[in-house]
Protein backbone atom coordinates (compact mmCIF):
# COMPACT_ATOMS: atom_id res chain seq x y z
CA UNK A 1 0.00 0.00 0.00
CA UNK A 2 3.05 2.27 0.51
CA UNK A 3 3.69 2.12 -3.49
CA UNK A 4 -0.34 4.00 -4.19
CA UNK A 5 -1.04 7.66 -5.05
CA UNK A 6 -2.74 9.18 -1.79
CA UNK A 7 -3.83 13.02 -2.05
CA UNK A 8 -1.90 15.47 0.50
CA UNK A 9 -3.41 18.62 -0.52
CA UNK A 10 -5.38 20.99 -2.66
CA UNK A 11 -3.13 22.15 -5.54
CA UNK A 12 -5.10 25.37 -5.10
CA UNK A 13 -3.72 26.34 -1.74
CA UNK A 14 -0.68 25.05 -1.64
CA UNK A 15 1.45 26.98 0.42
CA UNK A 16 5.17 27.93 -0.25
CA UNK A 17 6.38 27.67 2.80
CA UNK A 18 5.12 24.46 3.13
CA UNK A 19 2.26 22.64 4.86
CA UNK A 20 3.37 20.14 7.57
CA UNK A 21 0.93 16.76 7.05
CA UNK A 22 1.41 13.31 7.25
CA UNK A 23 1.33 9.92 5.49
CA UNK A 24 0.60 6.80 6.83
CA UNK A 25 2.05 8.13 10.14
CA UNK A 26 5.23 9.68 8.41
CA UNK A 27 5.31 13.31 9.06
CA UNK A 28 5.48 15.52 5.85
CA UNK A 29 5.93 19.03 4.15
CA UNK A 30 3.88 19.98 0.87
CA UNK A 31 4.67 23.41 -0.49
CA UNK A 32 6.69 24.50 -3.43
CA UNK A 33 10.65 25.00 -4.03
CA UNK A 34 12.11 28.78 -5.35
CA UNK A 35 11.26 27.83 -8.93
CA UNK A 36 7.42 27.18 -8.16
CA UNK A 37 7.45 23.46 -8.28
CA UNK A 38 5.56 21.28 -5.77
CA UNK A 39 7.30 19.53 -3.49
CA UNK A 40 6.61 17.17 -1.38
CA UNK A 41 9.13 16.07 1.51
CA UNK A 42 9.15 13.00 3.72
CA UNK A 43 9.98 12.28 7.17
CA UNK A 44 14.05 12.22 6.38
CA UNK A 45 13.99 14.70 4.15
CA UNK A 46 13.55 12.94 1.17
CA UNK A 47 11.81 13.59 -2.08
CA UNK A 48 8.52 12.06 -2.84
CA UNK A 49 7.03 12.27 -5.84
CA UNK A 50 4.28 14.68 -6.71
CA UNK A 51 1.35 14.09 -9.34
CA UNK A 52 -0.86 17.61 -9.76
CA UNK A 53 -4.54 16.37 -10.85
CA UNK A 54 -7.84 16.72 -9.99
CA UNK A 55 -7.34 19.47 -8.09
CA UNK A 56 -4.89 18.26 -5.57
CA UNK A 57 -1.67 17.08 -5.03
CA UNK A 58 -0.48 13.48 -5.20
CA UNK A 59 2.35 12.02 -3.24
CA UNK A 60 3.54 8.46 -2.33
CA UNK A 61 6.08 6.98 0.31
CA UNK A 62 7.15 4.23 -1.95
CA UNK A 63 7.75 3.83 -5.63
CA UNK A 64 4.26 4.15 -7.34
CA UNK A 65 4.30 0.97 -10.00
CA UNK A 66 1.48 2.48 -11.44
CA UNK A 67 0.53 5.80 -12.98
CA UNK A 68 -2.17 7.68 -10.88
CA UNK A 69 -5.46 6.10 -12.05
CA UNK A 70 -7.13 7.95 -15.03
CA UNK A 71 -10.42 9.60 -14.72
CA UNK A 72 -11.63 10.27 -18.74
CA UNK A 73 -14.34 13.26 -17.56
CA UNK A 74 -11.52 15.50 -15.83
CA UNK A 75 -10.75 16.50 -19.28
CA UNK A 76 -14.25 16.75 -20.78
CA UNK A 77 -15.00 20.25 -21.78
CA UNK A 78 -18.72 22.24 -19.99
CA UNK A 79 -17.58 20.22 -16.50
CA UNK A 80 -17.57 22.31 -13.24
CA UNK A 81 -14.32 21.10 -11.22
CA UNK A 82 -15.24 21.96 -7.12
CA UNK A 83 -12.44 21.25 -4.79
CA UNK A 84 -14.70 20.98 -1.99
CA UNK A 85 -12.07 20.97 0.65
CA UNK A 86 -10.36 18.81 3.64
CA UNK A 87 -12.68 17.41 6.50
CA UNK A 88 -10.72 15.05 9.22
CA UNK A 89 -12.00 12.21 10.51
CA UNK A 90 -11.24 10.28 13.35
CA UNK A 91 -12.06 6.92 11.49
CA UNK A 92 -9.79 4.26 9.42
CA UNK A 93 -9.28 5.35 5.99
CA UNK A 94 -10.72 2.18 4.53
CA UNK A 95 -13.96 2.73 6.81
CA UNK A 96 -14.22 6.19 4.90
CA UNK A 97 -14.06 4.90 1.67
CA UNK A 98 -16.68 2.01 2.22
CA UNK A 99 -19.15 3.93 4.11
CA UNK A 100 -18.76 6.06 0.31
CA UNK A 101 -19.94 3.15 -1.74
CA UNK A 102 -23.05 1.98 0.28
CA UNK A 103 -26.42 3.61 -0.46
CA UNK A 104 -28.50 1.64 2.33
CA UNK A 105 -27.63 4.28 4.90
CA UNK A 106 -29.10 6.87 2.45
CA UNK A 107 -32.62 7.32 4.07
CA UNK A 108 -31.71 6.74 7.58
CA UNK A 109 -28.34 9.49 7.42
CA UNK A 110 -29.37 11.73 4.47
CA UNK A 111 -32.90 12.03 4.90
CA UNK A 112 -34.84 13.72 2.91
CA UNK A 113 -31.78 14.54 0.43
CA UNK A 114 -30.10 11.06 -1.09
CA UNK A 115 -33.07 9.09 0.51
CA UNK A 116 -36.40 9.22 2.21
CA UNK A 117 -38.43 6.93 3.83
CA UNK A 118 -40.29 4.65 3.24
CA UNK A 119 -38.40 4.24 0.00
CA UNK A 120 -35.66 2.28 1.94
CA UNK A 121 -34.74 -1.16 -0.56
CA UNK A 122 -31.36 -1.32 -2.59
CA UNK A 123 -32.48 -3.35 -5.26
CA UNK A 124 -30.62 -5.49 -7.26
CA UNK A 125 -26.80 -4.18 -8.68
CA UNK A 126 -23.85 -5.67 -10.07
CA UNK A 127 -20.46 -6.06 -9.11
CA UNK A 128 -17.45 -7.09 -10.14
CA UNK A 129 -13.52 -6.68 -9.46
CA UNK A 130 -12.18 -6.33 -13.27
CA UNK A 131 -9.10 -7.91 -13.55
CA UNK A 132 -7.67 -6.30 -16.77
CA UNK A 133 -7.37 -2.25 -14.89
CA UNK A 134 -7.77 -4.02 -11.56
CA UNK A 135 -10.36 -1.88 -9.84
CA UNK A 136 -13.68 -2.98 -8.03
CA UNK A 137 -16.70 -1.53 -9.82
CA UNK A 138 -21.00 -1.40 -9.02
CA UNK A 139 -22.96 -0.46 -11.67
CA UNK A 140 -27.14 -0.45 -12.26
CA UNK A 141 -27.11 0.63 -8.97
CA UNK A 142 -30.48 2.40 -8.67
CA UNK A 143 -31.98 4.27 -5.41
CA UNK A 144 -35.04 6.77 -4.81
CA UNK A 145 -33.93 9.99 -4.27
CA UNK A 146 -35.52 13.26 -3.39
CA UNK A 147 -32.82 16.07 -4.02
CA UNK A 148 -30.37 14.00 -6.00
CA UNK A 149 -28.08 17.19 -6.85
CA UNK A 150 -28.14 20.93 -6.51
CA UNK A 151 -29.50 20.72 -9.73
CA UNK A 152 -32.18 18.55 -9.14
CA UNK A 153 -35.76 19.62 -8.56
CA UNK A 154 -38.29 16.80 -7.06
CA UNK A 155 -37.37 13.23 -6.56
CA UNK A 156 -36.01 10.98 -9.27
CA UNK A 157 -35.03 7.81 -9.12
CA UNK A 158 -30.89 8.16 -9.56
CA UNK A 159 -28.42 5.63 -10.75
CA UNK A 160 -25.05 5.44 -9.32
CA UNK A 161 -22.00 3.68 -10.36
CA UNK A 162 -18.94 3.55 -8.12
CA UNK A 163 -15.40 2.74 -9.07
CA UNK A 164 -12.49 1.49 -6.68
CA UNK A 165 -9.35 2.70 -8.26
CA UNK A 166 -7.15 2.43 -5.26
CA UNK A 167 -7.48 1.33 -1.75
CA UNK A 168 -7.97 5.10 -0.52
CA UNK A 169 -10.31 6.71 -3.49
CA UNK A 170 -13.68 6.18 -4.92
CA UNK A 171 -15.08 7.86 -8.16
CA UNK A 172 -18.75 7.78 -7.99
CA UNK A 173 -21.14 8.12 -11.43
CA UNK A 174 -23.88 9.48 -10.99
CA UNK A 175 -27.57 10.57 -13.21
CA UNK A 176 -26.58 13.80 -14.24
CA UNK A 177 -30.04 15.74 -14.14
CA UNK A 178 -29.82 18.70 -16.54
CA UNK A 179 -27.53 15.90 -18.70
CA UNK A 180 -29.14 12.66 -18.83
CA UNK A 181 -26.93 11.61 -21.50
CA UNK A 182 -23.95 12.11 -19.02
CA UNK A 183 -22.60 11.27 -15.67
CA UNK A 184 -22.40 13.54 -12.77
CA UNK A 185 -18.62 12.68 -11.58
CA UNK A 186 -18.28 12.65 -7.27
CA UNK A 187 -14.99 11.28 -5.46
CA UNK A 188 -13.77 10.87 -2.43
CA UNK A 189 -9.88 11.64 -2.17
CA UNK A 190 -8.25 10.11 1.37
CA UNK A 191 -5.42 10.94 2.49
CA UNK A 192 -4.45 8.07 5.27
CA UNK A 193 -2.29 9.92 8.10
CA UNK A 194 -2.74 6.92 10.63
CA UNK A 195 -4.74 3.99 10.59
CA UNK A 196 -7.32 5.47 12.88
CA UNK A 197 -7.00 9.05 11.41
CA UNK A 198 -7.69 10.07 7.58
CA UNK A 199 -8.09 13.74 6.00
CA UNK A 200 -11.38 13.46 3.20
CA UNK A 201 -11.03 15.41 -0.10
CA UNK A 202 -13.94 15.20 -1.76
CA UNK A 203 -13.55 16.63 -5.41
CA UNK A 204 -16.44 16.99 -8.51
CA UNK A 205 -16.54 17.14 -12.22
CA UNK A 206 -20.23 18.48 -12.60
CA UNK A 207 -22.84 19.49 -15.60
CA UNK A 208 -24.17 22.11 -14.14
CA UNK A 209 -24.47 25.86 -14.94
CA UNK A 210 -27.09 27.47 -12.93
CA UNK A 211 -25.67 26.47 -9.44
CA UNK A 212 -22.85 28.94 -7.69
CA UNK A 213 -19.81 27.42 -6.70
CA UNK A 214 -20.87 27.82 -3.00
CA UNK A 215 -24.23 26.10 -3.33
CA UNK A 216 -22.11 23.03 -4.66
CA UNK A 217 -19.49 23.04 -1.99
CA UNK A 218 -22.51 23.38 0.75
CA UNK A 219 -24.19 20.64 -0.97
CA UNK A 220 -21.22 18.06 -0.94
CA UNK A 221 -20.19 19.18 2.64
CA UNK A 222 -23.61 18.59 3.87
CA UNK A 223 -23.53 15.38 2.55
CA UNK A 224 -20.04 14.58 4.14
CA UNK A 225 -21.03 15.94 7.66
CA UNK A 226 -23.76 14.13 7.92
CA UNK A 227 -21.24 10.89 7.45
CA UNK A 228 -19.04 12.46 9.62
CA UNK A 229 -20.43 11.34 13.05
CA UNK A 230 -21.23 8.07 12.04
CA UNK A 231 -17.59 7.16 10.86
CA UNK A 232 -16.22 8.26 14.35
CA UNK A 233 -18.56 6.15 15.66
CA UNK A 234 -17.88 2.41 13.99
CA UNK A 235 -16.91 -0.56 16.38
CA UNK A 236 -14.04 -1.52 15.54
CA UNK A 237 -12.19 1.37 14.41
CA UNK A 238 -10.70 -0.51 12.10
CA UNK A 239 -11.92 -2.35 8.75
CA UNK A 240 -12.88 -5.81 9.55
CA UNK A 241 -11.59 -7.79 6.56
CA UNK A 242 -12.33 -11.46 8.94
CA UNK A 243 -15.27 -12.47 7.34
CA UNK A 244 -16.13 -14.33 10.54
CA UNK A 245 -16.71 -10.53 12.11
CA UNK A 246 -19.97 -9.18 10.02
CA UNK A 247 -22.69 -10.82 8.26
CA UNK A 248 -23.25 -8.90 5.19
CA UNK A 249 -26.86 -8.59 3.02
CA UNK A 250 -26.99 -8.80 -0.44
CA UNK A 251 -27.27 -4.59 -0.08
CA UNK A 252 -23.82 -4.75 0.96
CA UNK A 253 -22.26 -6.63 -2.31
CA UNK A 254 -19.56 -3.36 -3.10
CA UNK A 255 -18.52 -3.53 0.53
CA UNK A 256 -18.17 -7.24 0.34
CA UNK A 257 -16.04 -6.90 -3.22
CA UNK A 258 -14.10 -3.83 -1.85
CA UNK A 259 -12.78 -5.61 1.32
CA UNK A 260 -11.97 -9.01 -0.98
CA UNK A 261 -9.91 -6.96 -3.04
CA UNK A 262 -7.97 -5.21 -0.12
CA UNK A 263 -7.11 -8.27 1.04
CA UNK A 264 -5.81 -10.11 -1.84
CA UNK A 265 -3.80 -6.81 -2.41
CA UNK A 266 -2.66 -7.02 1.17
CA UNK A 267 -3.99 -3.66 1.29
CA UNK A 268 -4.51 -3.68 5.22
CA UNK A 269 -2.97 -0.32 6.54
CA UNK A 270 -6.37 0.28 8.49
CA UNK A 271 -7.78 -2.71 8.37
CA UNK A 272 -7.98 -5.65 11.10
CA UNK A 273 -7.09 -8.81 10.06
CA UNK A 274 -8.63 -10.92 12.45
CA UNK A 275 -11.39 -10.18 14.73
CA UNK A 276 -10.88 -9.46 18.39
CA UNK B 1 -33.79 39.00 6.26
CA UNK B 2 -30.54 38.09 4.78
CA UNK B 3 -28.54 35.63 6.02
CA UNK B 4 -25.41 35.50 5.03
CA UNK B 5 -24.77 31.40 6.18
CA UNK B 6 -22.47 29.10 5.85
CA UNK B 7 -24.06 25.39 6.12
CA UNK B 8 -21.30 23.89 8.69
CA UNK B 9 -21.46 26.71 11.23
CA UNK B 10 -23.54 26.22 14.39
CA UNK B 11 -23.33 30.10 14.64
CA UNK B 12 -25.33 30.29 11.15
CA UNK B 13 -27.44 27.59 12.17
CA UNK B 14 -28.62 28.90 15.46
CA UNK B 15 -30.22 31.73 13.11
CA UNK B 16 -31.98 29.55 10.63
CA UNK B 17 -33.16 27.06 13.60
CA UNK B 18 -34.67 29.99 15.41
CA UNK B 19 -36.86 31.44 12.01
CA UNK B 20 -38.14 28.27 11.55
CA UNK B 21 -39.49 27.89 15.36
CA UNK B 22 -40.74 31.38 14.53
CA UNK B 23 -41.52 30.49 11.20
CA UNK B 24 -39.52 33.21 9.73
CA UNK B 25 -38.33 33.37 6.14
CA UNK B 26 -34.52 34.14 5.40
CA UNK B 27 -33.15 34.84 2.28
CA UNK B 28 -30.22 32.74 2.54
CA UNK B 29 -26.86 34.12 1.00
CA UNK B 30 -24.04 31.11 0.90
CA UNK B 31 -20.56 31.89 2.32
CA UNK B 32 -17.41 29.67 0.80
CA UNK B 33 -16.19 29.34 4.42
CA UNK B 34 -14.17 26.50 4.03
CA UNK B 35 -11.94 25.93 1.81
CA UNK B 36 -12.48 29.37 0.54
CA UNK B 37 -12.57 31.88 3.41
CA UNK B 38 -14.70 34.33 1.69
CA UNK B 39 -15.65 35.75 5.15
CA UNK B 40 -11.89 37.25 5.10
CA UNK B 41 -12.60 38.39 2.14
CA UNK B 42 -13.13 42.62 1.45
CA UNK B 43 -16.52 42.38 0.57
CA UNK B 44 -17.71 40.99 3.62
CA UNK B 45 -14.91 42.77 6.05
CA UNK B 46 -16.86 45.92 4.68
CA UNK B 47 -20.27 44.32 6.23
CA UNK B 48 -18.66 42.89 9.33
CA UNK B 49 -14.72 44.15 10.61
CA UNK B 50 -14.51 41.13 12.46
CA UNK B 51 -14.72 38.79 9.57
CA UNK B 52 -17.03 36.69 11.43
CA UNK B 53 -20.60 35.30 9.97
CA UNK B 54 -23.23 35.18 10.19
CA UNK B 55 -24.18 38.26 9.34
CA UNK B 56 -28.24 39.46 9.65
CA UNK B 57 -29.45 42.65 7.32
CA UNK B 58 -32.83 43.93 7.49
CA UNK B 59 -33.27 47.01 5.74
CA UNK B 60 -30.44 49.18 7.41
CA UNK B 61 -30.18 46.79 10.28
CA UNK B 62 -27.19 45.23 9.94
CA UNK B 63 -26.27 42.61 12.67
CA UNK B 64 -23.16 40.42 13.34
CA UNK B 65 -23.63 39.17 16.73
CA UNK B 66 -25.83 35.30 16.70
CA UNK B 67 -26.77 36.37 19.76
CA UNK B 68 -28.62 39.61 18.63
CA UNK B 69 -30.22 38.30 15.54
CA UNK B 70 -32.04 35.69 17.59
CA UNK B 71 -33.54 38.23 20.23
CA UNK B 72 -34.32 40.44 17.05
CA UNK B 73 -36.14 37.40 15.29
CA UNK B 74 -37.85 36.75 18.42
CA UNK B 75 -39.28 40.17 19.29
CA UNK B 76 -40.64 40.37 15.59
CA UNK B 77 -42.09 37.14 15.37
CA UNK B 78 -42.61 35.68 18.61
CA UNK B 79 -41.63 37.08 21.46
CA UNK B 80 -42.85 34.83 24.00
CA UNK B 81 -39.36 33.22 23.07
CA UNK B 82 -37.48 36.73 24.64
CA UNK B 83 -38.16 34.95 28.10
CA UNK B 84 -39.31 38.05 30.07
CA UNK B 85 -41.99 36.44 32.26
CA UNK B 86 -40.37 37.63 35.68
CA UNK B 87 -37.22 39.66 36.24
CA UNK B 88 -35.71 36.70 37.37
CA UNK B 89 -36.21 34.71 34.11
CA UNK B 90 -35.02 37.83 31.74
CA UNK B 91 -31.68 37.89 34.09
CA UNK B 92 -31.12 34.05 33.26
CA UNK B 93 -31.74 34.45 29.73
CA UNK B 94 -28.82 37.00 29.40
CA UNK B 95 -26.69 34.97 31.97
CA UNK B 96 -26.90 32.10 29.06
CA UNK B 97 -26.50 34.22 26.07
CA UNK B 98 -23.19 35.61 27.52
CA UNK B 99 -22.24 31.99 28.44
CA UNK B 100 -23.09 30.22 24.52
CA UNK B 101 -19.75 32.74 24.20
CA UNK B 102 -17.77 30.51 25.77
CA UNK B 103 -19.27 27.79 23.87
CA UNK B 104 -18.39 28.77 21.03
CA UNK B 105 -14.76 30.06 21.97
CA UNK B 106 -13.43 26.44 23.36
CA UNK B 107 -16.24 23.64 21.88
CA UNK B 108 -16.47 25.40 18.48
CA UNK B 109 -12.82 25.95 18.63
CA UNK B 110 -11.79 22.14 19.23
CA UNK B 111 -14.50 21.55 16.49
CA UNK B 112 -12.58 23.88 14.01
CA UNK B 113 -9.23 22.19 14.94
CA UNK B 114 -10.61 18.64 14.94
CA UNK B 115 -12.38 18.55 11.65
CA UNK B 116 -11.04 21.95 9.34
CA UNK B 117 -7.78 21.79 10.29
CA UNK B 118 -7.74 25.36 11.80
CA UNK B 119 -4.75 26.29 13.96
CA UNK B 120 -5.40 25.38 18.08
CA UNK B 121 -4.34 24.21 21.24
CA UNK B 122 -6.99 20.98 20.63
CA UNK B 123 -6.00 19.93 24.70
CA UNK B 124 -6.36 23.54 26.39
CA UNK B 125 -10.07 24.17 23.64
CA UNK B 126 -11.31 20.44 24.99
CA UNK B 127 -10.52 21.51 28.89
CA UNK B 128 -12.54 24.92 28.84
CA UNK B 129 -15.23 23.02 26.61
CA UNK B 130 -15.34 20.40 29.05
CA UNK B 131 -15.74 23.20 31.85
CA UNK B 132 -18.44 24.65 30.22
CA UNK B 133 -20.87 21.66 29.60
CA UNK B 134 -20.11 20.70 33.08
CA UNK B 135 -21.39 23.96 33.98
CA UNK B 136 -24.31 23.69 31.63
CA UNK B 137 -25.28 20.39 32.73
CA UNK B 138 -25.58 21.66 36.52
CA UNK B 139 -27.86 24.60 35.64
CA UNK B 140 -29.87 22.46 33.69
CA UNK B 141 -29.92 20.14 36.69
CA UNK B 142 -30.71 23.06 39.03
CA UNK B 143 -33.58 23.79 36.43
CA UNK B 144 -35.11 20.50 36.66
CA UNK B 145 -35.40 20.70 40.34
CA UNK B 146 -37.28 23.90 39.91
CA UNK B 147 -39.39 22.16 37.55
CA UNK B 148 -38.44 23.77 34.86
CA UNK B 149 -37.42 21.99 31.48
CA UNK B 150 -35.20 24.53 30.18
CA UNK B 151 -32.34 27.16 30.74
CA UNK B 152 -34.36 29.93 31.43
CA UNK B 153 -38.07 28.70 31.65
CA UNK B 154 -40.48 25.82 31.58
CA UNK B 155 -40.39 27.06 28.09
CA UNK B 156 -37.62 27.60 25.63
CA UNK B 157 -36.05 30.60 24.68
CA UNK B 158 -33.43 32.21 22.96
CA UNK B 159 -30.82 31.12 25.55
CA UNK B 160 -31.24 27.68 24.83
CA UNK B 161 -31.05 28.12 21.17
CA UNK B 162 -28.08 30.11 21.24
CA UNK B 163 -26.14 27.37 23.81
CA UNK B 164 -27.94 24.45 21.77
CA UNK B 165 -25.81 24.06 18.52
CA UNK B 166 -22.24 24.24 19.78
CA UNK B 167 -23.55 21.37 22.88
CA UNK B 168 -24.79 18.71 20.41
CA UNK B 169 -21.71 18.78 18.21
CA UNK B 170 -18.97 18.99 20.95
CA UNK B 171 -18.47 15.02 19.44
CA UNK B 172 -17.12 16.85 16.44
CA UNK B 173 -14.52 18.43 18.48
CA UNK B 174 -13.44 15.28 20.04
CA UNK B 175 -15.64 16.18 23.19
CA UNK B 176 -18.44 13.46 24.23
CA UNK B 177 -21.61 13.99 25.70
CA UNK B 178 -21.72 10.50 27.20
CA UNK B 179 -21.33 11.82 31.04
CA UNK B 180 -24.21 14.87 30.39
CA UNK B 181 -28.01 13.27 31.30
CA UNK B 182 -29.44 16.33 31.88
CA UNK B 183 -28.24 18.13 28.26
CA UNK B 184 -29.09 14.94 26.45
CA UNK B 185 -32.62 15.07 27.72
CA UNK B 186 -32.58 19.02 26.81
CA UNK B 187 -31.25 18.23 23.49
CA UNK B 188 -33.98 15.70 23.10
CA UNK B 189 -36.46 17.96 24.30
CA UNK B 190 -35.40 20.91 21.67
CA UNK B 191 -35.03 18.34 18.68
CA UNK B 192 -38.63 17.58 19.49
CA UNK B 193 -40.00 21.01 18.79
CA UNK B 194 -42.28 21.74 16.29
CA UNK B 195 -40.94 23.14 13.08
CA UNK B 196 -37.43 21.88 14.56
CA UNK B 197 -34.57 21.76 11.36
CA UNK B 198 -31.42 19.96 11.68
CA UNK B 199 -27.81 20.64 10.59
CA UNK B 200 -25.06 18.30 9.46
CA UNK B 201 -23.98 16.65 12.28
CA UNK B 202 -27.17 17.63 14.64
CA UNK B 203 -29.88 14.27 13.66
CA UNK B 204 -33.60 14.75 13.75
CA UNK B 205 -35.65 12.54 15.85
CA UNK B 206 -36.66 9.36 13.35
CA UNK B 207 -39.10 8.11 16.33
CA UNK B 208 -41.23 11.28 15.51
CA UNK B 209 -41.92 10.50 12.35
CA UNK B 210 -45.13 8.82 11.49
CA UNK B 211 -44.45 5.09 10.91
CA UNK B 212 -43.63 5.06 7.33
CA UNK B 213 -46.33 2.59 5.09
CA UNK B 214 -45.88 1.66 1.77
CA UNK B 215 -49.01 1.89 -0.60
CA UNK B 216 -50.17 -0.61 -2.68
CA UNK B 217 -48.34 -0.28 -6.20
CA UNK B 218 -45.98 1.61 -4.75
CA UNK B 219 -42.29 0.42 -5.56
Amino acid sequence: MIDEWYPVGLFSQLDPAGRQTALMGEPITVGRDAEGNTRVTGGNGRTLPVRLRYGHVWSSLGEPKKELFAIPEADQPGRRFVDVGVVRVRCSPLRAVENFLDVAHFPFVHTDILGAEPHTEVQNYKVEIREDVDEVWATQVKFYQPQAAKSASGGITTEYMYRVPAPTCSVLYKTCPPRPSEWDVITLFVQPLAEDLCDVWPWMALFDDTTSLTDLIHFQQTIFLQDRSILENQIPCLLPLDPGMEIPTRADLTSVAYRRWLKRHNYTYGAQLVAQ
Amino acid sequence: MKLYDYILSPSCYKIRLMAALTCVKLDIHPVDFHPGAEHKGAELLALNPAGSIPILEDDDLVLTESSAMLVYLAAKAAPEWLGRASAEEAARVQQWLSFSGRLTASLGGARLTEMLLRPGDIGALQTQGVLALRELEAGLVEQSLRGMRFLAANRPTVADIACFPYVVLAPDGGVPLDPYPAIRLWSRALRGLDHFIEMPGIHRLHELKPEPHIEPGEA
